[in-house]
């Protein structure tokens, strides 16, 4: 038993310093971002002599940062809850209309999982550039629909096989409607499936990257990892700033883990074994 | 009768099915056919030239040698993508499964790359590359650093692989815990009292009980590496000399800055045949070895 317990100690030890390994980039980045950029560049393995903010004020002005987030925050609340509704309604109708468009459709949907994103991005462009629809949070938000369903739709159709119909049933014969009962019965039990849907959904639209790059043309509209690469491709050598500005696009998403990281690990457990 | 149902049968689907139906269609169906016909025409969007060439656009991309260069490019950079990110991932997994205090927040800590976007990750692992690591290599005299990984083709390869796999390892790590807790307890007993050691159990019992979660793992680790865009994009930028541009930026800078909308378009579609090839072969290879417990 003891040599037991004294294994599973070195094993932890192992284990943390692994991590910290595994964190250096992390760390390294942290503790330049209070530097100057010619202290950095001196010794950047150095500890800062004292906490300076001034990198963050400057990265945060320079990358618009409150104008970035508030786009980024925008696009993924509005564009997740779409998916989130729209797929529970159409993984319902899938389950509970056997009808040979719907198979037809679920079927399309299952097949287009497979299909990597570059196979439709020059037409998707094009196509909605000629109908002058780009540059708009609204096509973005259409877009993610699009992209997000298939995946939500083979979610939910998993989960609403399981639910048993006799509950719908009893509804019926009182009255309810079709919509109703989805919305009164059906939806309060898909509670975990939209926890996981939604932690797999934000992971990917906050942080996605080519799709906005685009769709969103106009400074105004920039998500926050289109002003990062813009800030740095224009600051290029002021690494002090820059590095604040990583820490600061790290921070958000960090505190939502913090919170939420029991479901993001469960999400992506099931969102991978389904 | 049955007219009225019909109606009440299309109010419900349209109800229920239209806005993502619709998007769906719109976003993937529409793109996807509108993409395979634009292959066969010389669309240039600076002559808005639409006509018929066959297989012109094809034969363009395998006669391109910088095309094809650039594929087996991204095949490496897959293959050792795959690879190291799984063997980490499998490994790192297999030592937090024993259920001891603090496992959550290891793998919490050992998940957080994932939380960050490419582009932050690219330039996160660039300022490494090209400050930390020079210096560190010019202080201690290790040859290996001296000069940025970031200013020669070979090592730059090195860079993106080790930047990507560092972002997905959390994230198969999970997985792989999720398949390791599948192998059911009396098994591994079992395996115990026969006298099995550590080694064996794991090649013996842990690893054919876990091919589903591998088969996952690959195809996961696969796809995501072959789309790789933002990781290029801020940690290379294709560079130096344009030798370190995998596939996915190779085509957006085909399309969208030469304007070659048709030979780009091409590319995605032999890139997506590859991809496709790949991905089953590995999952029928793999369940081959599957077995049931």
């Amino acid at each position: 038993m003891d040599t037991h317990r004294r294994g599973s100690t070195v094993k932890n030890i192992l284990l943390y310093l692994l991590l910290l390994v595994f964190l250096t980039p992390f760390l390294m980045i942290i503790m330049n971002s209070f530097k100057t950029t010619q202290q950095f560049v001196e010794n950047p393995l150095s500890f800062p002599e004292s906490l300076r903010f001034e990198n963050y004020v400057s990265a945060y002005h320079n990358m618009d940062f409150l104008n970035s987030f508030l786009n980024s925050m925008i696009i993924t609340v509005v564009a997740v809850l779409l998916i989130l509704f729209f797929s529970a309604m159409t993984g319902y109708l899938f389950v509970r209309f056997k009808w040979k468009l719907n198979s037809i459709i679920f079927f399309a949907m299952l097949a287009s999982m497979a299909l990597p994103f570059q196979v439709i991005m020059i037409p998707l462009v094009m196509l909605y550039g000629n109908m002058d629809l780009l540059d708009m949070k609204t096509t973005l938000f259409f877009m993610y629909l699009g992209f997000g369903v298939p995946f939500g739709v083979f979610t939910f159709h998993g989960f609403i096989k399981g639910v048993p119909f006799e509950l719908e049933e009893s509804a019926f014969i009182e009255g309810s409607s079709r919509l109703r009962t989805f919305f009164q019965i059906v939806l309060p039990l898909l509670k975990p499936v939209f926890v996981t849907l939604m932690v797999l959904d934000v992971l990917w639209i906050w942080n996605d990257y080519l799709l906005p790059s685009l769709v969103l043309l106009s400074p105004s509209q920039k998500t926050l990892p289109l002003s990062t690469y813009n800030f740095f491709s224009s600051y290029a050598v002021d690494f002090a700033p820059l590095m604040a500005g990583l820490i600061m696009t790290i921070i958000p998403v960090l505190i939502l883990y913090l919170f939420l990281q029991k479901h993001i690990i469960k999400g992506i457990t099931e969102g991978a074994l389904k | 009768m049955i007219k009225k149902n019909f109606l009440r049968n299309t109010g419900t689907f349209l109800v229920f099915g239209g806005p993502s139906i619709f998007a769906f269609i719109a976003v993937i169906v529409i793109p996807f056919f509108v993409g395979l016909y634009l292959t066969f025409t010389s669309w240039d969007v600076r002559t808005a030239d639409t006509a018929y060439i066959g297989l012109a656009n094809y034969i363009e991309v395998f006669q391109d040698k910088v095309f094809l260069g650039q594929l087996w490019f991204t095949l490496k950079y897959v293959f050792f993508t795959v690879l190291i990110a799984n063997g980490f991932a499998f490994f790192i997994a297999l030592l937090l499964t024993s259920g001891g205090r603090g496992e959550q927040w290891l793998r919490t800590g050992f998940f957080t790359p994932n939380l960050i976007g490419g582009i932050v990750l690219g330039y996160l692992w660039q300022t490494l590359f090209s400050q930390v690591l020079p210096y560190m290599g010019q202080k201690y005299g290790w040859s290996l650093f001296q000069t940025s990984w970031l200013t020669s083709t070979n090592t730059a390869f090195w860079a993106l692989v080790i930047a990507t796999a560092w972002q997905l390892i959390g994230y198969l790590m999970i997985i792989y815990i999720a398949g390791f807790s599948g192998v059911p307890t009396d098994v591994l007993e079992a395996a115990s009292i026969d006298g099995a050691s550590r080694t064996a159990t794991i090649q013996k019992v842990v690893l054919p009980l876990t091919i589903p979660a591998i088969v996952i793992c690959v195809f996961i680790s696969l796809s995501r590496s072959f789309l790789t865009y933002d990781i290029n994009l801020a940690l290379t930028k294709g560079g130096p000399f344009a030798s370190t541009e995998l596939a996915t930026y190779h085509i957006v800078q085909k399309a969208f800055l030469s304007n070659q909308y048709g030979v780009g378009q091409a590319e995605a579609v032999v890139l997506f045949a590859v991809v496709a090839i790949i991905a089953l072969t590995q999952s029928y290879l793999l369940k081959r070895l599957e077995v049931e417990s």
